[in-house]
């Protein structure tokens, strides 16, 4: 115990008595640490638009006008039926111009048309994306002659919303991957910087760790006050981070997510787990960073 | 496990049957004969740096317990390599070096740090922490070795008083003239009441007049019952004490005489000649 105090009373002796490389250690700590703060929200929450996205995978069944409650009763039943099906929901007429009123800006649009243009149709909700074109071929398979022929005469068409959804999902996967390569490419740089300003700094004291094992220190016992020192740097320096993160989200972040729903749609990580795994991350790579540049020197 | 366990207890039993045929062989060689086996004994020690420099060719000597050594020759004799044997900051090509009649190239590398407490050393660069007060350099040495505090805050300023530094005790090194800072090594070095003290060139840094001080401290800590070695080109020193002397050349033992000289007095033309061209007669000191 008395031994643990006196590592801890040495760590802060080191980290005072060299109070340049330190801050250096410091800062770069809190470059790393602020990128990553930036880019973990920014990946995970491109990851989440495109799960939303193949969520959103459906058939969609398009119907005659003259089917009548009974036949269409009678289709929902038989789709159903089919495997991978989790559900089906019938919008008629009136249903889908009530959506795409929603949709529109202009309302009015709506309100102009005399007639009625739009198609009831079926809904039919799957299991999985990917088992979209087994389904399909059970709606519509191929007839007597080759041609597909829908399984029902009230099917005017089967859609599927995959063209847009592989379009969108291309592009956030491209927009992932330039990020995730800038993200590493960084935390690479900025791991190199950290390392390198311990080296300096332990490098600087490597005549106090000769001077140490000359009078019979062990190697821990010199190396648990640099890892303990390591341990507080770490901690500032995420810590300072952490600061201008949420000063950051409160004054840009917030207001922008109050104004544009889009913002907060967004599924980002909390802050709270983000904040605790870069504080741990941040001091374990300062700690050990310290500990392993210090096996250099400590070879007998 | 077992099977590792009974080798290692079979090789610590053929040690123990080696160092005993080696004491009988001792005791048959040597007229000095003691109960305890020397503090520092050498046998046939030979050490080439990297590059095919041979910093000691084999080397055999022994120091006995309370002894006062000097250890002098020219410069890249050897004398500094067989400082950094003793204290396995090198390790021999061949031979053995047995401190307290243990062979520490046998010792585990952790085990180092252990036979280090043991041996208090002093250098011509002094090799203190420059960034701990004179007090903290010497409660280092005591820290290392797990003393409670409470000992610490009576042992420190004691040695301090010894070596005449009790009015520095909160300076730091770089306040401290080069005597005074030698005096905190020798501080340091004492503080454990070490068996062994080596020191290499503990002078060479100071002046004529600190040196004086700082030979008349590492002999009271040699009369305290402490083995002293001193590595010196301090020919004066060497030629005022009269101790024992080891002339080194060319990493070879050349001379080993008690209560002698730098110089071989009798034989070397050099002495002759240097005694001559001084004004001293032969015998004369």
């Amino acid at each position: 115990m008395s031994r643990f105090i006196f590592f801890i009373r040495e760590a802060t002796r080191a980290l005072r008595r060299s109070a340049a490389p330190s801050a250096a250690a410091i800062v770069t700590i809190v470059v790393t640490v602020l990128l990553l703060g930036v880019l973990i929200p920014v990946l995970y929450s491109t990851g989440s638009k495109t799960e939303d996205v193949r969520e959103q995978i459906a058939l969609r069944v398009f119907l005659y006008d003259d089917a009548t409650r009974g036949e269409v009763a009678k289709l929902e039943e038989g789709i159903g039926g089919i495997n991978h099906v989790v559900s089906t929901e019938y919008i008629d007429k009136a249903e889908a111009l009530e959506v795409l009123r929603e949709r529109l800006n202009d309302k009015n649009i709506v309100d102009e048309l005399n007639s009625n243009p739009l198609p009831a149709s079926l809904n039919v909700n799957l299991d999985d994306p990917d088992n979209l074109e087994t389904v399909r071929a059970e709606l519509v398979p191929p007839g007597a002659g080759g041609k597909p022929e829908p399984i029902s005469p009230i099917i005017e068409e089967v859609k599927d919303s995959r063209e847009e959804a592989s379009e969108i999902r291309a592009v956030t996967g491209a927009v992932k991957i330039v990020l995730a390569i800038i993200a590493a490419l960084l935390l690479v740089a900025s791991l190199m910087l950290v390392g390198n300003t311990i080296r300096l700094s332990i490098y600087a004291r490597r005549r106090e760790v000769e001077v140490m094992h000359l009078v019979g220190a062990t190697g821990w016992f010199i190396r648990w006050p640099f890892i303990i020192e390591g341990l507080i740097v770490g901690f500032l320096g995420a810590a300072s981070a952490v600061g201008i993160l949420f000063l950051g989200k409160v004054t840009i972040v917030d207001p922008l997510s109050e104004r544009f729903a889009l913002v907060d749609n967004l599924n980002t990580i909390d802050f709270v787990p983000l904040v605790a795994v870069l504080v741990a991350c941040a001091m374990a790579v300062s700690a050990l960073g310290s500990g392993v540049t210090l096996r250099r020197f400590l070879r007998v | 496990m077992a099977a590792h366990r009974t080798r290692r207890v079979s090789r610590r039993r053929q040690r123990r049957e080696d160092a005993r045929r080696h004491a009988a062989e001792r005791a048959h060689r040597s007229p000095r004969r003691t109960g305890r086996p020397p503090i520092v004994e050498l046998r046939d020690v030979t050490q080439v740096y990297p590059g095919g420099h041979v910093g000691v060719e084999r080397v055999s000597l022994g120091i006995e317990r309370g002894e006062f050594v000097f250890i002098v020759g020219p410069t890249g004799c050897g004398k500094s390599t067989l400082i950094k044997l003793l204290i396995r900051d090198l390790e021999p090509a061949n031979g053995e070096i047995m401190i307290a009649g243990r062979d520490i190239n046998q010792l585990e590398r952790k085990r180092v740090a252990y036979l280090r407490r043991r041996i208090g050393t002093v250098f011509q660069d002094f090799k203190l922490l420059p960034n701990r007060t004179v007090y903290d350099n010497v409660a280092y040495a005591l820290q290392v070795i797990g003393e409670p505090r409470s000992q610490i805050r009576r042992k420190v300023p004691e040695i301090l008083r010894l070596v005449g530094l009790a009015g520095k005790i909160h300076n730091y090194p770089d306040e401290l003239s080069g005597g005074e800072q030698q005096r905190v090594s020798v501080a340091r070095a004492f503080v454990n009441h070490p068996p062994l003290l080596l020191a290499d060139e503990p002078t060479g840094n100071l002046d004529p007049v600190t040196s004086v001080g700082i030979m008349q401290l590492l002999y009271r800590i040699n009369r305290t019952g402490t083995t002293v070695a001193v590595v010196t080109h301090d020919r004066e020193m060497v030629d005022k004490m009269r101790r024992r002397v080891i002339e080194m050349a060319d990493g070879r033992v050349v001379r080993d005489v008690a209560a002698g000289a730098y110089h071989d007095e009798s034989t070397s033309e050099f002495a002759v000649r240097v005694r001559n061209e001084m004004g001293l007669q032969e015998g004369g000191k």
